[in-house]
């Protein structure tokens, strides 16, 4: 996706990139959405800052979504819905991960709901979510081999 | 979890208890993990995915128009709910404007979906609690609500009654008088059961006080609905994100401030009242006729008449039927506001005809995080209300 003239313009873009401006590696539109691709080693720490800055705001983590670009690589990317409940207004970030030993920081310690997020994506994509104080299985059982949401596990599972 | 506790009088062991899967009071296949110090809950840990399905990644395996009927078996409390929320996300997606006539039908239809699973949760909470006589009362208004769903889609449940662009069928005759019927007499129904409860000396001492869960708690663990408008945040998706309609619609967002159990039932109950204030409305705003369904050749089936005496829409309807339709490359997430929350379904397109990937931020699922915080350091009772009042579906949480 290309970057539109028009997203640079948005303030929490414009502020994100004043507060680092490495932190932001692109940005996109659709559908009235707008999508913030952070540097993956800054996640954590913009995380926090999205949260606490007055006018940014955004206390309300509503989801944590992974999809898996199988074969392309950076091989997964990492969603991030985020609301601020007092100033009406959302967006989403998003990280990309190498296929290879897929690691992101845990956004917990900014919003613990992605206690239960981050597991569940850790069960069905593999991906590991460093400083997460409890990283196991959530849906599958633990025994299980594979992650089943990702793109090269067939639907009807693997036959043994 | 063979953790021990200090105690004044020399050292104690906990002991550890699997509550579920199999426990009529968790409402499913949940199964709480607990540690208790005598009666007292010092942890509790939930464990699911006893009813995981993998719906996700059977939607990937679908046409768009097939995984409709997967987001039925999500939360079949809710599953209008949840047609809606699918159905919006593609429109979406697909850049479609729906009938006014069918937003309004679909409001109708997600509001009683509301009372449903309200009607649901109050008859099987206050059952927790023992008070049996409620269930049986809201069962009986349940059954008039699924006969409404029968009547328009021919389905009590798996409705898959929202289609995208529209509905799946025009509604039959007669079927506003039956609603109207409905909502004319429910007002007396609710004043039943809150005779039955809101003063009851013993729900009130199972539910005051019980389960607190401050605004900044909840904020933080991300619960929404009802749980969260009774901790005194009032955030509801139809006046936040206003969709299908809702901005058109006059109603009040109920919150309470005490944030226990008794707030929770008191908020569902006035979102009983503020359903029918909808319901009311749609019915006024309902044309006598009009489009059900987009007007998107190649997208929306056309109709059978149609076909009888176009080639063209015969060729469309063989398309949408063999390939289905493909959206442009992009995603979009789209919130509505369920019974029981925030339900949000994330779908990725890759311009291909089947979604690339279906993420549904399922309210129970988080909502559920907020457990520990309710139950920890109260009695094993308690934990029964608290469970009860999250108001959790286990096929949602598991998906």
């Amino acid at each position: 996706m290309t970057e539109m003239p028009g997203v640079k313009q948005n303030p929490i873009v414009q502020r994100l990139r004043a507060w680092d401006e490495n932190a932001v590696a692109e940005v996109s539109e659709f559908r009235g959405e707008l999508t913030i691709v952070l540097a993956l080693t800054r996640l954590g720490r913009a995380a926090e800052y999205l949260r606490a800055e007055p006018g940014l705001q955004f206390d309300f983590l509503s989801d944590i979504s992974a999809v898996d670009r199988f074969p392309s690589e950076p091989r997964f990317e990492v969603n991030y819905h985020l609301l601020s409940i007092s100033l009406r207004q959302t967006v989403r970030l998003r990280v990309w991960v190498a296929g290879k030993d897929p690691v992101v920081a845990s956004v917990m310690p900014v919003w613990p709901t992605a206690n239960w997020h981050e597991r569940e994506i850790f069960d069905l994509f593999g991906i590991r979510f460093e400083g997460h104080p409890d990283l196991h299985r959530i849906l599958m059982p633990d025994d299980w081999e594979g992650h089943p949401l990702r793109k090269d596990y067939p639907v009807e599972g693997f036959r043994t | 979890m063979t953790t021990t506790v200090e105690t004044a009088a020399g050292t104690t062991q906990t002991m550890v208890l699997n509550m579920g899967p199999q426990h009529p009071s968790t409402h499913g296949v949940l199964r709480v993990v607990l540690e208790l110090d005598g009666e007292t809950v010092v942890k509790a840990r939930s464990e699911i995915g006893y009813l995981h399905t993998g719906i996700e990644k059977s939607c990937e395996a679908l046409t768009y128009s097939q995984a409709i009927t997967l987001t039925d078996r999500i939360d079949y409390l809710a599953p209008l709910s949840n047609n809606l929320g699918y159905c919006l996300a593609v429109e979406k997606l697909l850049g479609l404007e729906v009938p006014k006539r069918a937003q309004y039908i679909r409001v109708l239809l997600t509001e009683l979906t509301r009372l449903n699973s309200h009607l649901v949760w109050l008859g099987t909470h206050a059952m927790d609690l023992g008070a049996t006589s409620v269930m049986l009362y809201c069962f009986r208004e349940r059954e008039d609500i699924l006969k409404i769903f029968e009547m328009v889609s021919g389905q009590r449940m798996m409705t898959s009654y929202f289609r995208i662009g529209g509905l799946a069928l025009e509604p039959p005759p007669g079927w506003l008088e039956r609603v109207r019927r409905f909502i004319d007499m429910f007002p007396s129904r609710l004043a039943e059961y809150e005779n039955l409860l809101t003063r009851n000396r013993i729900f009130l001492m199972r539910t005051t006080g019980i389960g607190i869960l401050e605004a900044r708690d909840a904020v933080a663990l991300g619960i929404s609905g009802p749980t969260l408008r009774a901790a005194g945040v009032a955030y509801d998706v139809r006046k936040f994100f206003p969709y299908s309609g809702y901005e058109e619609f006059e109603f009040d967002v109920p919150t309470r401030t005490e944030s226990d159990c008794y707030a929770r039932y008191l908020v569902r109950v006035a979102e009983m009242r503020e359903s029918l204030k909808i319901i009311r409305q749609a019915m006024g705003k309902i044309p006598p006729d009009g489009p059900i369904r987009a007007d998107a050749p190649g997208i929306i089936p056309p109709q059978r008449e149609q076909m009888k005496t176009e080639m063209e829409a015969l060729i469309f309807h063989f398309k949408i039927f063999t390939e289905g339709f493909a959206p442009p490359p992009g995603e979009v997430y789209q919130r509505v506001e369920s019974p029981r929350g925030e339900v949000g379904y994330f779908i990725v397109s890759d311009g291909s005809a089947k979604p690339y990937r279906v993420k549904v931020r399922a309210p129970s699922f988080v909502n559920l995080q907020a457990l520990p915080k309710l139950a920890e350091g109260r009695l094993v009772a308690d934990l029964i209300a608290c469970i009860g009042t999250i108001d959790i579906v286990l096929g949602e949480v598991d998906r």
